[in-house]
């Protein structure tokens, strides 16, 4: 810790939950349509028209808020929310203010370098709320035309809030890191953050101390953050911002305003928002047209049981069960829920942790991204990894022609048989192995006297020339019959 | 007889029998409207070729002996808060005065279901706030029984068109008393249900919580029929009660044995008219002769329910009247007015060197709304709008709002206790019979407590019925009004048919 502050930051992510349809109606939630052409009476708000909760929306905010280890109170209700905005059509939003429908959960982080201690970080609540337009600004040639899309009014949104408790924006960016793969493990979200699915705003202020006094700055928001690393980028930037500005102006928490500012992405800036939210008062009313939503305690277990294993767990069962180093296991979790099951399927056939680890990790996750495709994708299932892995443990092939066994059976989509055959790979048996070694130590008798004299190492010379003799070698052998060779020399 | 007289259950027979076709009882109705309409002002539109052509339609099919719903060619009047997308729908507001809705109500889909010919669309106050249809941006409605005097509101186009004999079934919507108490002043039947019996989807919100549609009719046993074809679960609303719909018009001639009649301590108090008085308890003892016994009973959170009312309805109201902005339907202010207006205010403060009123200046949006706001709504709606917003604004909320719905809460308890020991409460519907228009426009406050004795039923969500129970000495009608525990629109329909039965007002008309 060099900086003579420490940084406090709380988060407060929007998350869409992948429904068919939208939360109080049935239009499409499809992202991408022609404006304006998913949109019904109902969510444009027309006259007379009343909400009818989308119960799919609400088990899916169910099931993340459990996830997120929050309390889930017996019954939850919707407010208005009122304000004035072109792409808001009813003049509120539909969302839950005083009785949420989930609180005070957590979500623990780590840092696989080790940047930072594995932490706790608090869930204030998560509560289920609908979408807002969108406003096109279109400034082009003077005009000054505003145009509104009203596909995404009413979409379910997920808002996850979080306590202010993240120190650092490398924390914040583990934070929503591990978030977004709980989201993706429970299904409930493509959190595609180019498309919106996914967006974050950033309450950060700094606590420092200046003649004994323990003090804090204003708190700002950071709004128009479009990926994790501009999060963290804008975090650091706020932070060192924040400490210049108290250093000029001395100004505490409590003298100035909330401020929010929006991040500049290409500036590496964040610059001061004209907030609507500043001076408004929602005044909030609950929703006379939707009724409470009741949620038994038999339901909460059973969404409890049916979530799977989540991210945490599985990391702690592959490294204590299958014995997989943290790191191996945090590649493989936060791959995602299909790779690991993958992994296992390996694993449940060659019965060989560490090595399926490795294979997966590296060959398989480098097939995947140089060829962009999902585990589901790749042409090479489990089975057949966990053949070639089974072949190797028997030695039916030296390790050294294992990848490109490997490749072939992937490029030319071969039975390992057929790989083993196209590249001419037979077992070598022991005579002939040691007859080689003898031929070996016969012409190279500078070797056989530098291991003589105790440079053991020189022994490398000759198991490269065996695998030139004969690509089919192992390496292991060749080596431990030469030394044995020289030493009878 | 006239055809314009008959009660709907009596053109129901004559149409079934075909002793006469619905465009003749159409024809009917538009004539009467044509001559009375223009004095009367209970119509905001009629579309009366379109009207002709769906009597005829309906005409055709009965004689091709199709299977007709249970209003099939009975004209039916709906108040222009329930959407049609047949025709507009203004809610008597500035503000709507070109909304054409693409969807139809739940009500007015169910009026077409039944086969019922929808004649028009009555004048209201201004989406449903007021209680003399004063408030309507368009038109005044006046009382048949005296044209100088209000039909009561907000659904006094409805109520005035039933008792003018211009439809025989009208359907409104009650808030605070808007079909009870226009009922009440024009001599007819109108009924609100339970919270949750019609669907509300459709119907133009003024208070969400509060608001519920029902009939105006000349007869309880209309009312019966009415009531059963627009009642029952609708999934596009979520407050709709998802419970079976009895058969009201089968089970109405059945009076109610060994009933026991409540009596509201606290409405024979100061502020009641004494004529009134007398009509309502000669009604009681109407009851008493049919084998009634009657029980005074208290309801002491009563006296809060008008304030309660105010508190809670302009909330909800100013909630959902947000929506009238001027950027998505509606009513908008002429754009190049409001920019050479905001050009010229910027000049001057610049001139000036104001700048903090050129600091303040509202943006294009901003302006747009105010203006399209300022213009499109009228002053009671602007009232309540301001009313709610102050209510619910950060730091009145716990001492407005939320002691309101407490207080909603005992008045529903009340209520609950008074159900145990009676099956029905009888009453006045208003402090006073028929008032003159213009007579309470400068007096919010008085025209307010003209709801005195009708909020109790929907802050509790309970079933009430007004009809007729006596005249004034000025010739004006008196109602009487009924409530029943929710749900027990039964017992409340067969209770005001006993009384029907026994008693001749409901018979008189105005001339």
């Amino acid at each position: 810790m060099s900086d003579p502050y420490t940084t406090v930051i709380g988060l407060e992510v929007h998350v869409q939950l992948a429904t068919r349809s939208k939360l109080f109606c049935g239009c499409s939630t499809q992202f991408g349509a022609e404006p304006n052409t998913q949109t019904c009476p109902v969510c444009i708000g027309m006259p007379g028209t009343l909400p009818v909760l989308n119960r799919r929306a609400y088990e899916l905010a169910l099931k993340t808020a459990i996830a997120l280890n929050c309390n889930i109170p017996e019954t939850t209700k919707w407010d208005c929310k009122q304000y004035y905005y072109p792409d808001l059509p009813k003049g509120y939003q539909i969302s839950q203010y005083d009785l949420p429908m989930s609180a005070d959960g957590f979500l623990d982080i780590s840092d696989p370098q080790g940047q930072f201690e594995p932490q706790r970080i608090g869930i204030i609540r998560a509560h289920l709320e609908e979408d807002a337009g969108k406003s096109i600004h279109d400034e082009v040639a003077g005009r000054a035309d505003s145009e509104i899309d009203l596909n995404r009014t009413g979409t379910p949104l997920l808002e996850i809030v979080s306590q202010p408790d993240l120190r650092s924006p490398a924390a914040s960016r583990v934070f929503l890191q591990e978030l977004k793969l709980l989201l993706s493990y429970l299904e409930v979200s493509d959190c595609n953050m180019q498309e919106g699915s996914l967006r974050v705003d950033a309450n950060i202020n700094l606590h420092l101390e200046a003649d004994g006094q323990r003090l804090a700055t204003p708190i700002v928001e950071i709004k128009n953050m479009n990926s994790f690393r501009a999060v963290q980028r804008a975090l650091e930037y706020e932070a060192s911002r924040q400490y210049r500005a108290w250093q000029e102006t001395g100004q505490q928490l409590g003298q100035a305003p909330k401020q929010t500012r929006g991040w500049d992405e290409a500036a590496g800036i964040t610059r001061p928002q004209r907030s609507k939210e500043e001076s408004s008062d929602y005044r909030y009313l609950p929703d006379p047209d939707l009724v409470p939503v009741a949620t038994s305690r038999e339901q909460v277990e059973q969404i409890r049981q049916s979530l799977g294993e989540l991210p945490a767990t599985l990391r702690t069962r592959l490294i204590e069960e299958d014995h997989l180093k943290p790191y191996d296991a945090g590649v493989l979790v936060n791959q995602g829920r299909a790779l690991v099951d993958y992994y296992r399927a390996v694993v449940t056939k060659c019965k060989q942790a560490k090595i399926a680890a490795n294979w997966v990790t590296q060959d398989i996750l480098r097939e995947l991204k140089e060829r962009d495709l999902t585990i589901a994708q790749l042409p090479f299932s489990a089975d057949r990894l966990a053949e070639l892995i089974g072949a190797l443990q028997q030695g039916l092939l030296p390790s050294t022609r294992a990848h490109e066994v490997f490749a072939l059976m992937l490029g030319d989509n071969l039975t390992l048989t057929e790989a083993i055959g196209r590249l001419d790979i037979e077992q070598v048996d022991d005579s002939a192995l040691i007859a080689l070694c003898q031929e070996l130590i016969d012409s190279n008798p500078k070797v056989v006297a530098d291991v003589q004299g105790g440079k053991q190492q020189a022994i490398g010379a000759l198991i490269g020339q065996a695998r030139k003799k004969n690509p089919n070698v192992d390496p292991g052998r060749v080596r431990t019959i030469c030394l044995e060779l020289a030493g009878k020399c | 007889m006239s055809l314009t007289k008959l009660s709907a259950h009596e053109l129901k027979q004559l149409l079934e029998t075909g002793q006469v076709s619905s465009v003749e009882v159409t024809q009917a109705l538009l004539d009467r409207i044509r001559s009375a309409n223009d004095s009367l002002g209970a119509f905001l539109h009629v579309d009366a070729e379109g009207t002709l052509a769906r009597a005829a339609d309906i005409d055709r099919r009965r004689q091709a002996g199709d299977l007709l719903g249970p209003l099939a060619g009975l004209p039916v009047a709906v108040k222009d808060v329930l959407c049609d997308q047949d025709g507009p729908t203004t809610c008597a507001s500035q503000m709507l005065e070109s909304f054409r809705p693409p969807y139809d109500a739940t009500v007015v889909a169910r009026l077409k279901e039944a086969d019922a010919i929808l004649i028009g669309r009555t004048n209201m106050d201004e989406f449903a706030m007021g209680g003399s249809t004063e408030n309507s941006a368009f038109q005044v409605t006046r009382n048949p029984w005296d044209r100088s005097r209000t039909p009561g509101g907000s659904s006094g186009g409805a109520a005035a068109c039933v008792a003018a004999d211009m439809a025989p079934l009208s359907v409104g919507t009650d808030t605070g008393g808007s079909i009870r108490q226009p009922a009440g002043l024009c001599g007819v039947v109108g009924m609100k249900p339970t919270y949750g019996r019609v669907s509300r989807y459709g119907l133009v919100a003024f208070a969400s919580s509060l608001d519920q549609a029902g009939p105006l009719t000349r007869t309880t046993r209309d009312a019966a029929l009415l009531l059963e074809t627009i009642a029952g679960h609708d999934p596009r609303d979520a407050t709709s009660l998802d419970l079976p719909v009895p058969s009201y018009s089968r089970s109405i001639e059945q009076p109610l044995h060994g009933l026991r009649l409540g009596i509201v301590r606290e409405h024979f108090a100061a502020g009641l008219d004494e004529q009134v008085e007398s009509a309502v308890r000669q009604a009681v003892e109407v009851y008493r002769s049919l084998g009634a016994t009657i029980q005074e009973i208290s309801l002491p959170h009563s006296k809060y329910a008008v304030a309660t009312y105010y508190v809670i309805a302009p909330s909800e109201a100013s909630s959902n009247l947000a929506r009238y902005d001027g950027v998505h339907y509606g009513h908008r202010t002429d754009e190049t007015k409001l920019q050479a207006e905001l050009r010229s205010e910027r000049q001057q403060y610049q001139a000036a060197g104001n700048q903090r009123g050129l600091g303040q200046l509202d943006n294009s949006l901003v302006r747009m709304y105010r203006r399209s706001r300022a213009e499109g709504f009228g002053p009671e709606v602007k009232r309540r709008i301001m009313l709610g917003t102050y209510v619910l604004s950060a730091g009145y909320y716990d001492a407005y709002y939320l002691k309101a719905l407490k207080v909603r809460r005992l008045i529903r308890q009340d209520f609950d206790a008074a159900f145990e020991k009676v099956d029905l409460i009888a009453g006045p519907v208003t402090p006073t019979a028929a008032f003159k228009l213009g007579e309470m426009v400068d007096d919010p406050l008085a025209m307010y407590l003209v709801d005195l004795y009708t909020v109790s039923a929907n802050l509790a969500g309970l079933p009430s019925i007004s009809l007729p129970c006596g005249f004034s000495r000025e010739g004006l009608p008196i109602g009487l009004q009924l409530q029943a525990a929710p749900l027990q629109e039964e017992r409340l329909l067969r209770g005001a048919h006993m009384f029907e039965q026994a008693t001749e007002w409901h018979t008189r008309r105005p001339d």
